[in-house]
């Protein structure tokens, strides 16, 4: 039996990359990295663990340093206030209205301030993730080099007080980058576009032996042979747990199924142990729904009942980017998520997957694609080639590449 | 006769910052955007979606159809030929004619719903070299084969109409080694109703066609 451990690991370098994305992808991150020589790059964030930036920041680093790059990853130094304060302003950004005092932007200033005197090495182009260390640019007066800032969040209706805050850091940068056409707002400074990625050799997206598979799915009691719906998310009001569970129940009147909702993010969440303890309530009843708390690392888990599903749901009344979707559609899966956030990017309706936007109009489609395997069986094939060709981790680093690049480089046509 | 070297390109995506709710807005921002951004809106669909022709081959026809409603005038954005232009301004200009035809004649503009904006992008090339050279016919046909579609791509439809030359490159050499039906046929595909993939096989058979044809 294929358990956790002895599936292995792979080692990850760029050219482990080659079998899933092609010679010449990598072959061309080779000659565009070689322009950058001589160059030193600078990420810095503010944390080296948790979270979606530490996470790809933990992956991109390694293999840009892979392919020659002088580049390396600083972590700001702060205390529990600030954090408190950062956390207040990224909850603003999301349009939750907070109050911040003038104490609080000070004493946000001031930390950033002190890590300008603490970082003691910079690099020719300094990387800043985030508005935590966002007023680190004061740094750049005196050291006159590159700075690029990228914004991981959702930036589409930020608290106005807020927005003009960061605004006059934003607009010292060389550069700004953002995940998704309606994060941007109109700003001096440069603004480039760069998708978030998916790493298809991570636990969470690699192939998977089929015996490991279906020991997950015994492990959890799940019938193999009926078919899965699948929703794999924090339990969240926002993800439509109950929304996901209406459209099964008016799935299961004609067609003998079975729904898995999966995930994590009740632990030190309040709320979230709500909505964890309501979805189970609403799930009693039914013997065929299978509702998983799953611990943050449990990545193969997720994989497996990913891989296991026939089809997969995204029905969330709000997404940031919602790579969970392009997760998905990498396993080549049929993939149904209503039209919020970024995911109308990663799914065009009926060519790499079906969007949504009533409860009843995802239980119609998971009727359809449940009857018509062939059909679903396409969406999935192009929907994985659709992440193949836009959403996949090397991708990413291109983009940075050509991100750094443009701060040499002006001009629409660049030969290099 | 004069060597082909294959090259390939990379784009880089910028955003604008600047939206478009309906019609109007949308003439408005045609009108100012950078040519790049308007390239980058009637060119991103080839690119982004290789493996199928995408139902409306540019973003304001698919803005207009999907988020406003105006099938009428998302068809008539969506017929407008590229092909026809060597240069993005005539191009512009043949959007915006339509659009003040539309304003002109509609009373009361519709406007798209909150978070369906219309938002302006461009983009920059970054142009590479490929491994791929051909020293004469045949070996143009091996690496046709061979180069991915980002590289077919450039040299249809970047060299003409961004780079601004009078045909694609692969007519242009043809023509200059003195294949002119060859470099006719090619420059006569309406390259725009083709998948990269379909446009591949296409000039490869017209290609193999020519060269059985002397056999």
């Amino acid at each position: 039996m294929k358990s956790k451990e002895n599936i292995g690991s792979i080692h990850k370098t760029i050219d482990a990359y080659r079998p899933i994305v092609g010679d010449e992808a990598i072959d061309e991150l080779h000659i565009i990295a070689k322009k950058l020589k001589g160059k030193s790059i600078q990420n810095i964030n503010s944390t080296s663990f948790g979270g979606g930036v530490a996470e790809i920041l933990s992956r991109v680093v390694p293999l840009m340093q892979d392919l020659g790059l002088e580049i390396w990853w600083d972590v700001i130094k702060a205390d529990a206030r600030f954090f408190e304060i950062s956390k207040r302003i990224h909850n603003a950004l999301h349009g939750v209205d907070i109050s911040l005092s003038h104490q609080d932007l000070k004493y946000f200033i001031e930390i950033n301030y002190s890590n300008t005197q603490n970082i003691k090495r910079w690099a020719d182009i300094v990387f800043v993730h985030d508005p935590q260390p966002i007023a680190l640019i004061k740094k750049k007066r005196k050291l006159k080099n590159k700075w690029a800032w990228r914004c991981h969040v959702d930036f589409s209706f930020p608290k106005a007080s807020v927005w003009r805050f960061l605004k006059r850091f934003i607009e010292k940068y060389d550069v700004s980058v953002f995940s998704a056409p309606s994060f941007s707002h109109r700003l001096k400074v440069r603004q480039v576009l760069i998708w978030p990625s998916i790493d298809p050799l991570s636990d969470k997206n690699r192939e998977l032996p089929r015996e490991f598979i279906d020991n997950i799915l015994e492990r959890f009691r799940i019938n193999k042979e009926k078919p899965i719906i699948t929703q794999i998310s924090r339990f969240d009001y926002l993800k439509d747990p109950f929304g996901v569970i209406r459209a099964y129940k008016l799935v299961k009147k004609y067609v003998d199924c079975q729904l898995v909702l999966a995930g994590g993010g009740a632990g030190d969440d309040p709320e979230g142990k709500k909505v964890l303890e309501k979805v189970k309530k609403e799930a009693a009843q039914d013997r065929d729904i299978f509702v998983l708390h799953l611990s943050p690392n449990s990545h193969l888990e997720i994989n497996a009942l990913q891989r296991a599903s026939t089809v997969i749901l995204q029905k969330s009344l709000r997404e940031g980017f919602g790579l969970t979707v392009a997760e998905a559609l990498w396993k080549e899966k049929p993939v149904i998520a209503s039209s919020v956030g970024g995911i109308p990017l990663q799914i065009v309706h009926k060519y790499s997957g079906i969007l949504t936007y009533t409860t009843e109009g995802t239980a119609y489609w998971i009727k359809q694609l449940i009857h018509e395997p062939e059909y679903a069986k396409w969406l999935g094939k192009r929907g994985r080639l659709h992440v193949k060709n836009n959403f996949l981790i090397t991708r990413h680093i291109q983009d940075y590449l050509l991100l750094f690049l443009s701060l040499y480089n002006p001009g629409d046509v660049v030969y290099l | 006769m004069e060597k082909f070297y294959f090259y390939t390109k990379i784009t880089q995506v910028e955003l604008l910052g600047r939206i478009a709710r309906n019609v109007k807005e949308l003439l408005e921002g045609i009108k100012i955007v950078p040519s790049a951004s308007i390239y980058h809106h009637t060119h991103r669909f080839l690119q982004q979606h290789q493996y199928f022709s995408p139902e409306h081959p540019n973003d304001f026809s698919y803005w207009i159809t999907m988020n406003l409603g105006l099938k009428k005038l998302g068809e008539k954005i969506a017929a407008v030929d590229i092909m026809k232009f060597s240069d993005i301004e005539d191009l512009r200009h043949a959007f915006v004619l339509i659009l003040e035809d539309f304003i002109k004649e509609t009373p009361r503009l519709r406007s798209c719903i909150p978070t369906e904006e219309f938002r302006f992008l461009s983009s920059r090339m970054f142009v590479l070299p490929t491994p791929f050279v051909a020293r004469n016919l045949e070996e143009f046909l091996d690496c046709l084969k061979k180069i991915t579609i980002h590289s077919l791509y450039f040299h249809v439809f970047e060299a003409r109409l961004r780079l601004k030359k009078p045909d694609n490159d692969f007519s242009c050499w043809l023509r200059n080694a003195g294949y002119i039906d060859l470099a006719k046929s090619i420059s006569r595909l309406d390259v725009y109703t083709y998948t990269l993939e379909g446009l591949r096989k296409k000039i490869i058979s017209l290609v193999n066609d020519y060269l059985s044809s002397f056999k």
